[in-house]
């Protein structure tokens, strides 16, 4: 696993040395960001379908298949495949078993942990989402750390994309318990004095936007930064351009990549988490 | 110039890790000491310590993202 992931960032650098004159961060940067091709390195790369943009309004709008979109419906069809066969294994039998046990940990996880301790009983109807975003967000994040993988949810345009579904359902469900006016309303507490109000309504409404914000931040952020110290990491190699650096630099990058497993959960966990928490107190204002 | 926005960023991301490490420090510290004097409410008092360990490590993550930036520049 290791190996190729090193035989890759030796072949990006010599690619970057041999594209920017030698400048030294932009393979990191080749390595994170989103791309028109899938790098196969030492086996060449495989160029992605590209269509011409489409303009609307004087936007231009290109829908070109990339990397992380490419990585995107991988996971879709890896988690409607694999659910999809655990949820039909429960006709024969009532009792999990292999593969249906793991995921019935998760998922009852998410329902008593999450949903129901956080939001309560009203919260149940909106299970669908929260197991859907959880493994989303799990398996992108997982896809990341096999070889040759790109993280999706490395991707601000992807998390961006998370977090707004995560703002309309924040605020679809405040609005659906409270009625439009009374959740906007709502989102004022009660004893404020009277001219206070207004500024608590300004910092309070500019607070839901803050929110979907932070969640897409967070798990940009949390992603790229993995990445880059492992690749950093190995980069010290060549920055001392020694092999003496090599078993240290492996060392480290081998424990931050199992580092990266553990944060890969807790950053799917996290997103979930907080996307129930913010539906919570939408629903149960005060 | 570009050599003061590395220093600029090298100096960002230390101070910024400076704010979380203590912030999460005194966070895990609480939970501990609740958590050995009440070890009935410990899974609770570990779930808010995650969302605020969270939290915390948000606004941390924006003062990254914007070293990381001026360190790419």
């Amino acid at each position: 696993m290791f190996l190729s992931n090193l035989a890759f960032a030796s072949d990006t650098l010599k690619h970057a040395e041999e594209a920017h004159g030698g400048e030294s961060s932009s393979w990191m940067l080749h390595h994170i960001a989103d791309s028109r091709t899938i790098d196969l390195e030492p086996f060449g790369h495989i160029n992605l379908p590209q269509f011409p943009p489409i303009h609307i309004g004087g936007i231009e709008i290109d829908l070109s298949i990339t990397k992380h979109v490419f990585f995107m419906w991988i996971v879709s069809l890896v988690l409607v495949v694999v659910l999809s066969l655990v949820a039909k294994s429960y006709r024969k039998q009532v009792v999990p078993r292999g593969l249906a046990n793991l995921v019935e940990v998760f998922v009852v996880f998410i329902r008593d942990e999450i949903v129901l301790s956080v939001i309560g009983k009203e919260g149940l109807k909106y299970l669908h989402y929260f197991l859907t975003l959880f493994f989303f967000i799990l398996l992108c994040n997982l896809f990341g750390l096999i070889p040759y993988g790109a993280t999706a949810t490395g991707n601000l345009a992807v998390t961006g994309g998370l977090a707004f579904l995560s703002f309309i359902l924040i605020q679809l469900a405040g609005i659906k318990k409270h009625g439009l006016i009374g959740y906007y309303k709502g989102l004022v507490p009660h004893g404020v004095p009277g001219f206070v109000a207004p500024i608590m309504f300004i910092v309070e409404f500019l607070g839901l936007f803050a929110k979907a914000f932070a969640l897409t931040v967070r798990l940009f952020a949390n992603m790229t930064a993995g990445h880059i110290v492992i690749l950093s990491l190995i980069g010290l190699i060549f920055v001392f351009k020694s092999v003496l650096v090599a078993p240290i630099s492996i060392g480290f990058a081998i424990f931050i990549n199992l580092l990266e497993i553990l944060v890969a959960f807790i950053q799917a966990y996290i997103f979930t988490m907080l996307t129930a928490l913010f539906v919570g107190l939408s629903i149960h204002q005060h | 110039m570009p050599e003061l926005a590395h220093i600029a960023g090298g100096f960002g991301a230390a101070l910024s890790v400076i704010g979380a490490a203590y912030g999460i420090s005194k966070l895990a510290a609480a939970t501990m000491e609740a958590s050995g004097r009440q070890p009935e409410v410990a899974g609770e008092v570990r779930t808010s310590m995650i969302i605020s360990a969270a939290l915390i490590e948000g606004v941390t993550l924006f003062a990254e993202v914007i070293c990381i930036i001026l360190a790419l520049k």
